[in-house]
């Protein structure tokens, strides 16, 4: 990991097939890795900023062409996520996209929910960290099909990585994809990744104002499940002001609390998550 | 880190745009309730230029401020957060303004 910019030396994606044992390079036109430091910066007047090299300062007096382009910068990602989204509802696949920080409990719910319903519903994981096969290696065992996708450097999936992931694991129609980003509450609010919803976990050994201080994850998550509630009686968390806070940052979220752990509350996300397997399958009918 | 993700896809936009040609400066629209900062895009974006045609463009940002309208009273108001209530005591607020993330225009060099 480069301390300047927070870019690996390794900006490459793999993915790796559990059921194959095979890995592939996700080929992406990755950047070039030279930092320079010609580049200064001034702000200018209210809101405005501009950092400029020297060599190119001299250039300024002659007249370039101006261009509009008027392009949203994640116009791609959307687009391929939208592919995506695409590809899942024709296969009345319902996707969803966990996310939480590091910790919190993302892979043992995935575990518990496999082990719990596996004979009624057909579950396939994408798991993706930065770096290790560890994760997928525990979701196998527990007894789903699995892709690995390693970020190297990145802090976040995109929607190309989970296309491809999808070709490697090949999700039956009607099945369950749940798809776990990396660990972090900031990147990933960003990216869609062509899933149906957003479940964001927080664990009671986190601050209980995380919502607060993540507002973009829990604004853009559908549902907040409450993890590791077995902990409650060793712990500080407010569980009625996470609550809030959540309603707070967005008033239509749904909360669930749980413990992966002891099973408490489960029933109630497994629901979900038959009410929304349920949806999809329905909406493909018409 | 996801600004060099953002970055990049700049470039893949701008150096489309610019089909070789040499790219002089590039503006953007960044709401400041989009989820980037304009400090860590211009921090990463001499990263994401090096080799390509933007390589040494200056970058210019304009920050746009937050703005909502209240879904109940219809009241429209600055917003600095994603969770700012109206006046009203509504939570159910819609964003008009502040999460923009666009490239506006870029400048390129005269064709030889």
């Amino acid at each position: 990991m480069c301390a300047t910019c927070g870019c690996g030396k390794d900006a490459t994606t793999t993915v790796l097939n559990l059921q194959t044992g095979e890995q592939t390079v996700l080929s992406r036109g990755g950047h070039h890795h030279h930092h320079h430091h010609h580049a200064h910066e001034h702000v200018h007047a209210a809101g405005t900023r501009h950092s400029h090299s020297h060599a190119e300062s001299r250039a300024h007096a002659d007249a370039g062409t101006m261009v509009d382009l008027e392009a949203r910068i994640l116009a791609k990602n959307d687009a391929l996520a939208e592919r995506n989204r695409a590809w899942f509802a024709g296969r009345e696949i319902l996707a969803v996209n966990l996310v939480s920080a590091p910790g919190s409990g993302k892979t043992a719910l995935i575990e518990r929910s496999i082990r719990d319903l596996k004979e009624e519903l057909s579950l396939a994981v994408l798991e993706g960290d930065q770096a290790t096969a560890n994760d997928a290696e525990r979701i196998r065992a527990a007894g789903a099909p699995v892709v690995q996708i390693n970020t190297g450097a990145g802090c976040h999936l995109e929607a190309d990585m989970v296309a491809r992931g999808v070709s490697e694991l090949k999700p039956k129609v009607g099945s369950v994809l749940l798809i776990e980003n990396v660990g972090n509450l900031v990147c990933p609010a960003l990216f869609d990744l062509g899933e149906r919803a957003k479940i964001a976990i927080l664990s009671v050994t986190e601050g209980e104002d995380k919502p607060l201080k993540y507002p973009h994850m829990f604004r853009a998550a559908d549902v907040v499940i409450l993890n590791k509630i077995d902990l409650l009686p060793h712990v500080d968390f407010d569980v009625a002001r996470a609550i809030e806070y959540a309603l707070k940052v967005n008033p239509e979220i749904t909360t669930y609390q749980v413990s992966a752990r002891t099973g408490e509350g489960l029933d109630a996300w497994y629901d979900w998550l038959r009410r929304e397997a349920a949806a999809v399958r329905e909406a493909a009918l018409i | 880190m996801h600004e060099l993700s953002i970055c990049r896809n700049i470039v893949a936009i701008v150096s489309d745009a610019a089909k070789a040609r040499r790219v002089r400066r590039v503006t953007l629209e960044v709401g400041k309730l989009s989820g980037a900062m304009a400090d860590a895009i211009a921090f990463s974006f001499d990263i994401a230029t090096q080799g390509t045609v933007l390589e040494g463009a200056a970058l210019e940002i304009k920050e746009v401020e937050g703005r909502a309208r209240c879904e109940d009273c219809g009241a429209e108001f600055s917003v600095a957060t994603l969770f700012d209530a109206c006046a009203c005591g509504s939570h159910r607020v819609e964003r008009i303004a502040g999460e923009e993330l666009n490239v506006k225009s870029m400048e390129l060099e005269e064709a030889a």
